[in-house]
């Protein structure tokens, strides 16, 4: 215990403000800045916006990037964003890979067990255009050849400070009647 | 089946008897290439058995509608092929490598209906009736499996997946069950077949590294290394000395940023959260580092075709090192930890384990093999430049559970750290500019087989060029993951224990979907 314990104090605090990190780029401007759309996403949800990945035949590489989500640096919860097991407490899909055509139909059934108002978000150049394995006797390609995508996050895979950005970004946009209540 | 020393043959016997025409082909490992007829096919497995060798992969070309095999005896390869005429079903050889099964069912439905196994097994496996050359263009649903029933008083069924709870890649597992107790699990996978071996046809070979990498994303240095490595022997190319040792180099940080992860996982998923909180601290800061010095978090299309496209000056040599002396006692204090936490040793300890000798009837490989007992380090071969000069040294525990594959996971990271550090140290001088000529795409490609121990096992990767007015094109390719034989190993380590177990029993070989499914 005295172990974990000085492991803990040692290092300490090494959450970033999300505009601390390098990505947070010039390109956003001030008022888009990730700051700025998490303090309007919790004055309008007022609770965290809740996340499912899904994935539809990716590399395992998006996913990875995801999972660096959740470190501690990003803090993404901090940011109210959050994970959820399951498509019935989501409000946004992340979905990643070319589109498998042996995962359209979990596919297509995890989105349809998803509560409207949802967002469906394509991360990753595969889900975005196809990427490198486009159109073939295995894969549809795009995700927005299947279904309407209200965001694509391109990068091969989106580094993580990147992928909160655009997700904090977009939402900030939304028209309020747009959000969760 | 036993097999007495007298009836073990040697490699060379076995190419005598059963593949007369192989040829020795150029590469890193001694290899033999040969035709093996339909009637010696199922004695050439025998015999190789028997000899304690092992099955590698198995895979089917359409191109000249060839079965191909690999097999390891000892240190030498044997890469035999089969040619197949239609009707005439293929021996099976599962009854030797149980690997064997799934990887004959995949080869059959890449086939088409071309080729057919006498084997008792017939389900298709990646073929999930979806596929858009079998006449639908219109996306169809996924037929039914059949899996295996389970009956008996108070057996019930669990489904999971393909959609899983966590953020892990579609697969779907089938559990029988009593009351908490797991009787039977068998996972139906191929959910993310991409018919990515098509692309590379369509490809040039001097791109067809970009694809490679993107087969497994916690992979795609082994896999573009193996890649290239299958290509460069095919075409005669010599890599110079620098750009293997950056190779090592990026392989190894591949390996610890894995381990750093799983770690961190299997912690969490034992309910230490915070294992998880600080492994993926460290984990941030190995992939910044790696995205600061050489350009990518996942070290993604840094191996190239003859070398490699990054390169190290003395700053950034100073950063890996510093990198390298700040991780190891965060490594070694965090080890301290998880051994001195009773109640993560306790859900450790014992859990889905899988004794040697079942290991090694069923071809258990790589790292999980590593925690059961087999000895085997493709990085330990002596003419796998440039491990044959680091003397990288064996991590092997003999108990098989998930407290051995911890253990395997924080020694190899420790292993790998000094690794890297001995390539910063060595690095060789890189050549002069213009002193090596340019490579060419030499006028009569051949064939090639680049292996690469990757941190979960060893990749594969077997290429076939042909020569075009354009020059030369990928005839054929496969790319072999471990985990095709150590899939089938997971559904037996968790026998016997409880559903509630899977999760950290599954983490603790954390196997590919992706690299199996293609
Ligand atoms: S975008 Fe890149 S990292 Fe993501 S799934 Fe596709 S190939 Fe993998």
């Amino acid at each position: 215990m005295w172990k974990l314990l000085n492991q803990i104090t040692r290092t300490g605090l090494c959450s970033e403000k999300p505009s601390a990190a390098p990505w947070a780029c010039n390109t956003l401007p001030q008022e888009h800045s990730p700051e700025a759309a998490q303090h309007a996403l919790l004055k309008i949800v007022g609770r965290a916006l809740t996340i499912r990945a899904i994935d539809a035949g990716s590399c395992n590489g998006c996913e990875l990037e995801m999972h660096a989500l959740s470190n501690p640096y990003y803090n993404l919860e901090g940011a109210g964003l959050r994970f959820v097991a399951s498509p019935r407490h989501a409000d946004l899909l992340l979905v990643t890979g070319p589109v498998a055509r042996n995962m359209l139909q979990p596919l297509l059934r995890t989105i349809e067990a998803t509560p409207r108002p949802r967002f469906v978000v394509a991360l990753g150049e595969c889900a975005c255009t196809g990427g490198w394995f486009g159109d073939s006797y295995a894969t549809l390609g795009a995700l927005s050849r299947v279904l309407p995508v209200d965001l694509h996050i391109p990068g091969c895979p989106p580094e993580p400070g990147f992928i909160l950005a655009c997700l904090l970004n977009f939402l900030q946009r939304l028209p309020a009647e747009r959000l969760p209540a | 089946m036993t097999s007495s020393p007298t009836d073990r043959k040697s490699l060379h016997h076995l190419i005598q008897d059963y593949c007369p025409d192989a040829g020795r082909l150029p590469g890193p490992f001694p290899l033999w290439r040969g035709a093996c007829s339909p009637a010696h096919w199922a004695p050439l497995a025998e015999g190789v058995w028997q000899a304690q060798g092992r099955l590698v992969a198995l895979w089917w070309s359409s191109e000249g509608a060839v079965l191909q095999a690999t097999y390891v005896l000892g240190r030498e390869v044997l890469w035999a092929s089969l040619a197949h005429s239609a009707g005439h079903p293929v021996a099976d050889i599962s009854p030797w490598f149980p690997g064997a099964n799934r990887l004959q069912r995949a080869a059959a439905d890449l086939a088409s209906g071309a080729l057919a196994f006498a084997a008792a097994d017939q389900r298709p496996w990646l073929d999930h009736g979806c596929w858009a050359q079998q006449g639908h263009q219109e996306p169809a649903p996924n037929l039914p499996y059949a899996f295996v029933p389970v009956t008996g008083e108070g057996v019930h069924e669990i489904a999971v997946g393909p959609v899983h709870a966590g953020i892990i890649e579609p697969g779907h597992f089938r559990f029988s069950v009593v009351g908490e107790k797991v009787l039977r699990l068998e996972a139906h996978l191929g959910y993310t077949h991409k018919g990515a071996v098509a692309h590379w046809r369509q490809l040039p070979p001097l791109q067809g590294h970009r694809l490679a990498a993107r087969l497994c994303g916690d992979s795609t240095v082994a896999y573009s290394w193996a890649y290239c490595m299958a290509l460069e022997a095919a075409l005669g190319w010599l890599v110079p000395e620098r750009s293997l040792w950056l190779r090592a180099l990026l392989l190894e940080r591949e390996r610890v940023a894995n381990h750093l992860g799983d770690l961190g996982a299997l912690g969490n998923d034992a309910g230490f959260a915070v294992g998880l909180a600080h492994f993926s601290r460290l984990r941030e800061d190995w992939l910044r580092l790696s995205n600061t010095v050489f350009g990518h978090r996942l070290l993604m299309d840094r191996i190239t075709p003859g070398g490699v496209c990054c390169d190290l000056q003395a700053p950034q040599c100073a950063l890996l090192q510093a990198q390298c002396a700040a991780l190891e006692p965060e490594v070694l204090a965090l080890r301290d930890i998880y051994e001195g936490h009773a109640g993560l040793q306790d859900r450790f300890g014992a859990t889905g384990q899988v004794l040697p000798a079942l290991a090694r009837q069923l071809g258990l490989t790589g790292l999980a093999g590593r925690a059961s007992g087999i000895a085997r380090d493709l990085r330990r071969h002596p003419q796998w430049a440039p491990y044959n000069a680091l003397d990288v040294q064996l991590v092997l525990r003999e108990e098989g559970d998930v407290a051995a594959r911890v253990a395997v996971r924080f020694d190899e990271t420790l292993e790998s750290l000094r690794l890297i550090r001995l390539v910063l140290e060595h690095l060789p001088p890189a050549e002069p500019a213009g002193a090596a000529a340019a490579p060419a795409l030499s006028a009569a490609p051949g064939s090639g087989l680049g292996r690469v121990e990757g941190w979960r096992g060893e990749i594969q990767v077997a290429l076939q060029l042909q020569a075009t007015p354009q020059g030369p094109t990928v005839s054929d390719i496969h790319l072999h993951d471990p985990s095709w034989h150590n899939w089938p190993v997971l559904e037996h380590a968790i026998l016997g224990n409880i559903v509630p177990d899977f999760p950290l029993i599954n983490k603790s070989f954390n196997l590919c979907y992706s690299g199996h499914d293609q």
